[in-house]
């Protein structure tokens, strides 16, 4: 499973997203997560993958998360 | 060694105010606070002082317990919001209540109640007779920036106390402080001394919403596991988790991560507010007056806040 589809899965399970809607490019507020959600993702993330994770303003998109991720796997 | 809950009472203002309420006076509206916080109202201190609630709330526990002033041998009152810097509200409140026992403040912002539970086990390790009547009072409507919505909406005010006797129903306590100003923090007054630049220091609570949900979550879910692993219980034993009234979204997470059935967690936080080191025992004592609480209920209790600090617990209800 790849990074994106992994967090994909979160977004459904935890937020209850809708799997179709999100895109890379999504936005928080395209998937309606407000501020608080981001940091609920940021923990569950952190969870998945076993690493730590800053949400900082810069990661806007679920691309932004993905790359970030994938960073800290490196 | 530690003690039993002989009596629980609260205090509370008689003003409520409503998120409608609040939305005439700032910019936000019913649905922005209660999908972010989960509050529909919450009192604040108008008419009354917080002295005044903290009366309220120890003569209720007295009552409730059976023991008068005269007979307390300790008074620790958990705030940051008194009406006095000195005296202690510990003290202020002794006068009123017409007890002559040693009486002081202690601050360990939202996890006051914790901490004086804990400072409370000590002395009745010294004297297992001792009676010992905690109150945790605060009115943060005081502290907050009523221009600024993301606390202004979250803090109200209240009391709940609790009276200690003999007894070995405390099971477990766990506290934690992590030195930390930016996350929660509120200055204190600087005064007017010739000699130095005014404070740069807003004169308010200051919060950063996100980081405080992120540690409140982890230390929360951190805390209830440990002091269930101290006392050897497990998540289908305990009867009931009485957490901080932070904010509901903070409780949905750390149920979503918990071994314990969420219907176990009890929560007032819509009609209350945060109301910092009162929210525990005020919920406490809710409870108890409603009768839900059974006699050798295993109680699990868990706070958090400014510090910063945290603590939990296991009790046995054997009132």
């Amino acid at each position: 499973m790849t990074t994106f589809e992994k967090v994909a899965n979160i977004l459904v399970d935890a937020k209850d997203c809708e799997a179709d809607k999100i895109k890379m490019e999504s936005t928080w507020a395209e998937l309606e997560l407000d501020s608080l959600d981001t940091v609920e993702l940021v923990m569950n993330l952190e969870d998945e993958f076993s690493i730590s994770l800053e949400m900082n303003e810069d990661m806007k998109t679920v691309g932004d998360v993905v790359k970030a991720i994938d960073a800290a796997l490196e | 060694m530690s003690f039993r809950i002989l009596g629980t009472g609260s205090g509370l203002p008689s003003l409520c105010k409503t998120n409608d309420d609040l939305a005439k006076i700032m910019d936000t509206d019913d649905e922005w606070i209660r999908t972010r916080t989960g509050i529909e109202e919450r009192r604040i201190c108008g008419e009354e002082t917080i002295t005044d609630l903290a009366e309220l709330a120890a003569k209720r526990a007295l009552e409730d317990s059976g023991v008068t002033a005269e007979e307390l041998d300790l008074i620790i009152c958990a705030t940051l919001s008194g009406d006095y810097i000195t005296p202690s509200m510990a003290c202020v409140l002794q006068a009123r209540i017409g007890a002559k026992c040693p009486a002081f403040d202690l601050n360990a912002a939202c996890t006051g109640f914790l901490y004086a539970m804990d400072v409370a086990t000590g002395y009745f390790a010294r004297n297992p007779k001792m009676k010992i009547l905690i109150v945790a009072a605060e009115a943060i409507s005081k502290l907050v920036d009523w221009r600024e919505r993301n606390t202004s909406v979250i803090f109200a005010d209240g009391a709940g106390a609790v009276v200690l006797g003999e007894g070995e129903d405390l099971l477990a306590i766990r506290l934690t402080a992590k030195g930390n100003t930016h996350a929660l923090a509120a200055p204190n007054v600087s005064g007017n001394c010739p000699f130095r630049k005014e404070s740069e220091l807003e004169p308010f609570l200051q919060m950063d919403g996100k980081e405080v949900f992120r540690f409140a979550v982890s230390s929360m879910c951190r805390d209830i596991k440990t002091v269930m692993k101290l006392a050897g219980v497990t998540g289908e034993e305990i009867d009931y988790v009485l957490p901080h009234q932070a904010n509901m979204r903070i409780l949905d997470s750390a149920i979503g991560r918990l071994d314990i059935d969420g219907e176990k967690f009890l929560t007032n936080i819509n009609c209350r507010g945060n109301t910092s080191a009162a929210a525990v025992p005020l919920l406490l004592d809710e409870v108890n007056k409603a009768g839900t609480l059974k006699k050798g209920n295993l109680l699990a209790m868990s706070s958090f806040g400014g510090g910063l600090t945290t603590g939990a617990c296991i009790l046995r209800w054997s009132k």
